[in-house]
């Protein structure tokens, strides 16, 4: 798996993006009193990526960062509120009602709670049948050949057996198959993996883990996954962005970021992540205190500024940073990495 | 298929629910055998009465099964048809057309009490001149009383009971008493049992000339449900209000669930100006008193069961329960699976009915069945206020009747109780069930 990683970021880039992510904003109205515009929660604000076809790519961050807003607003379940999504080449604000629905043919979806994202009234063959109905896939032969098919390649077999059950008779693993099986159904060039396996037992998520991979691998998948729990990531993905209070702080391949962390903000992270060592038990780790801050009303400069260690007093505090390229493929957020400061 | 097998088998560990269904089950076999053995038209017929229908039975009568409870038992009617019992009548020819005729009306008379009317109808039969008769009653101690002399026109109906003439020569009392009374005993009215006997003595003037009639000893118990005050058998109406109220029941309370849940779920899914709108409806409505408006419609436009039933439906539809509804869908709304459906292209009306409703459904059943006896006892409501369909036969109407008629005051405890029994336990049927339905539904009621 690894080996994949390992391939260069500069040699994907010669391809055309499959999605392309343009000053993205999501900000969500607060009302007092059900009338008066009492603010906005700006859980996105201003996000930018490509991504490649058959890439995967890791989203992390803490609670509240914005990531699955983030891939709700892809999905198109948020309306953005300024920006663009580009998928294949066309503007989402663009498409009309059919392009639209095709869109959510090719983009599918896995969440964090499997129970919780299928009816619990319908069976194991009418939640698959569901997003074929929906796309007209009239022909019985047709949908049941695609049950099989999906069934068998996220291995709940005997398919027949799984067929009549409710979701409450599956295991938590075998419900996270069922939801991955749901969103390949439509054989999609996109799956967007909210936190897929944090749920689950810790025994069962590496499992979950290859076999997206494998799926990634066999149908030259894009993935975006998103989690907060970087010890997952390194096994999974080829690049890594790391957010923070609703922007994307540091973007950079997998390896390159775990051994070379450059905001200061994924460096605390990465000494967060808890390695199984006894050793860690006599350690004290050093953790950045304070809190993230408020999307309702986000302070001007640097996201990070007020936890940060190495702030530079009235720049970081004054002036948003912009992205700045300190390697090949490699985007930090952060005014300690410009180059006309270090000169 | 499997779930309701579980669910069914759940509720049979809960003895209220069994008892629910036996009730429901009573009521239902009860309205399945009205609808089979009167069908509706003649229903109809046999309550607005008219034309004679009613009358061989006797006024205010009660359920013959009270005999079982009494020593003294009460008489049933009594009724001697000159069709059946060719003997009774003797004709001797005098010729040139003229001839003697004597019709005996002859029967066994064994109750404790006496008959509440006596009644006397005949057919002459005749082309231009009527025949001529004299009646006597003749009592199992040989005694005869002369009745009355009077010519039998091609109907002719002598109700003994109300001849003065005959009160005053039995010794002023009511003649169905004084008629049948025993003379041995002095100190009060007892009925002397073995067989009456009223003889017709008289001339018949034609060669073809005859009479034909019947002999009514009305009595004071009739039937399984009794009679009311126009002698109509109560049982028309107390079979054919099971139907009735099991339909208005059922097709107001599933009608306004289902609509109900349908508003509810779209004004949480589309929200805005929808939500807005059936919230303020639904918020004016509440405060409307629902039966003065009911009243109405009775008193202004149609007194039509299906006429109200449809308004019951309309007004109940923005009732409180939209606004449970509402913040049960909003909690759906925001569920996993509705963001999953809505990431594989589900369109507005398949999340609404397809998704929503199907969620909530579990929690409603209970509800609607509880609210089945409710829109029952609406009926009934509007049926005592004396705005009940003026043609069909409800238990709400019987009840109306009895009201009007006094039954309370003259006695007649027969003719409020079988309506209001079965009126209760319908609804006790159906609360009982709904009540174990909502422990088998609602989990989180099962440690209670």
């Amino acid at each position: 798996m690894l080996s994949k990683a390992e391939v260069p970021v500069a040699e994907q880039a010669t391809q055309k993006p499959i999605l392309s992510v343009r000053n993205l904003h999501t900000w969500f109205e607060i009302r007092r009193l059900g009338f008066f515009k009492a603010g906005e929660v700006k859980a996105l604000d201003g996000v930018d990526f490509d991504l490649y076809p058959g890439e995967a790519v890791s989203i992390v961050g803490e609670s509240g960062c914005g990531k699955s807003t983030l891939a709700k607003t892809i999905l198109g379940i948020h309306q953005p509120t300024k920006g663009e999504i580009i998928f294949e080449g066309k503007k989402l604000s663009e498409f009309t009602k059919e392009d639209r629905k095709e869109y959510t043919a090719k983009v599918g979806y896995v969440q964090q709670d499997p129970y919780g994202a299928m009816a619990s009234f319908m069976t194991v063959k009418r939640i698959l049948e569901e997003p074929m109905l929906i796309h007209g896939i009239r022909s019985p032969e047709e949908r049941n050949r695609r049950i099989r098919q999906v069934l068998e390649e996220v291995k709940l077999t005997p398919v027949e057996d799984f067929l009549p059950k409710y979701p409450h008779q599956l295991s938590g693993g075998q419900q996270q198959r069922l939801v991955i099986a749901r969103a390949m159904i439509l054989e999609p060039k996109l799956l967007v993996a909210d936190e897929p396996v944090s749920m689950l037992d810790a025994s069962v998520r590496v499992e979950i883990l290859q076999l997206l991979r494998s799926l990634q691998e066999r149908h030259n998948l894009a993935i975006i996954y998103i989690t907060h729990d970087l010890s997952t990531v390194r096994y999974f993905s080829e690049r890594i962005f790391v957010m923070y209070g609703a922007k994307i702080v540091e973007q950079s391949g997998t390896r390159q970021l775990l051994e070379n962390p450059e905001h200061p903000y994924t460096k605390a992270l990465l000494e967060a992540t808890s390695d199984p060592d006894a050793e860690n038990l006599k350690t004290f780790k050093k953790v950045p205190s304070g809190e993230p801050p408020s999307l309702l009303n986000p302070p001007p400069g640097c996201r990070f500024y007020a936890r940060c260690e190495f702030a530079i007093h009235g720049l970081c505090d004054k002036q948003m940073p912009p992205d700045f390229e300190t390697a090949d493929g490699k985007l930090v957020r952060c005014w300690l990495y410009d180059p006309e400061r270090k000169q | 298929m499997n779930a309701l097998r579980r669910t069914w088998e759940e509720l049979g560990r809960y003895p209220s629910a069994v008892v629910g269904v036996v009730l429901i089950g009573f009521i239902v076999a009860i309205a399945v055998y009205a609808v089979i053995a009167i069908p509706y038209s003649e229903a109809i017929r046999l309550w607005r009465g008219g034309d004679d229908v009613w009358i061989e039975t006797p006024r205010h009568a009660r359920p013959k099964w009270i005999n079982w409870f009494r020593k003294e038992k009460l008489p049933e009617t009594i009724i001697v048809r000159t069709q059946e019992n060719p003997d009774a009548k003797t004709v001797i020819p005098y010729g040139e057309g003229f001839s003697e005729i004597q019709v005996v009306f002859e029967f066994e008379y064994t109750a404790d009490d006496f008959p509440s009317e006596l009644s006397l109808f005949l057919q002459g039969v005749y082309a231009r001149e009527a025949p001529y008769v004299d009646a006597f009653w003749i009592t199992p101690d040989g005694r005869e009383i002369r009745l009355a002399e009077f010519t039998v026109g091609r109907s002719y109906s002598y109700r003994i009971s109300q001849d003065n003439q005959v009160r005053r020569r039995v010794g002023n009392v009511a003649p169905e008493i004084g008629l049948f009374a025993d003379p041995s005993v002095t100190d009060k009215l007892v009925p002397l049992k073995g067989t009456y006997k009223l003889v017709l003595d008289g001339f018949l003037f034609e060669d073809d000339a005859t009479i034909e009639g019947s002999l009514i000893a009305y009595g004071k118990v009739h039937g399984i449900a009794g009679t009311d005050h126009r002698r109509r058998d109560l049982s028309v109406a107390l079979l054919w209000g099971a139907p009735i109220a099991l339909t208005f029941g059922l097709v107001a309370a599933v009608g306004t669930s289902l609509i109900t849940m349908a508003l509810s779920a779209m004004a949480v899914w589309f929200g805005g100006i929808i939500d807005w709108i059936i919230r303020r409806i639904t918020e004016v409505n509440m405060i409307l008193p629902m039966l003065p408006i009911l009243m109405m419609i009775g008193i202004f436009y149609s007194r039509s069961l299906w006429v109200i039933l449809g308004a019951v439906v309309v007004l109940s539809i923005f009732g409180s329960s939209i606004l449970t509804y509402r913040s049960m869908f909003l909690q759906v709304k925001e569920s996993a699976y509705i963001e999953a459906a809505r990431s594989y292209g589900a369109g507005s009306a398949r999340i609404i009915f397809r998704y929503m409703m199907p969620k909530i459904i579990p929690v409603l059943i209970p509800s609607l069945v509880v609210t089945i006896p409710a829109f029952v006892f609406l009926e009934a409501n509007l049926a005592i206020l004396g705005l009940g369909d003026p043609i069909l036969p409800t238990w709400g109407k019987l009840l109306n009747d009895a009201y009007e008629q006094g039954a309370l005051y003259q006695g007649h405890y027969y003719w409020v109780l079988e309506p209001a029994v079965l009126l209760m336990l319908c609804g006790l049927g159906f609360s009982m069930l709904g009540f174990a339905l909502d422990r088998v539904f609602n989990p989180r009621l099962r440690g209670l």
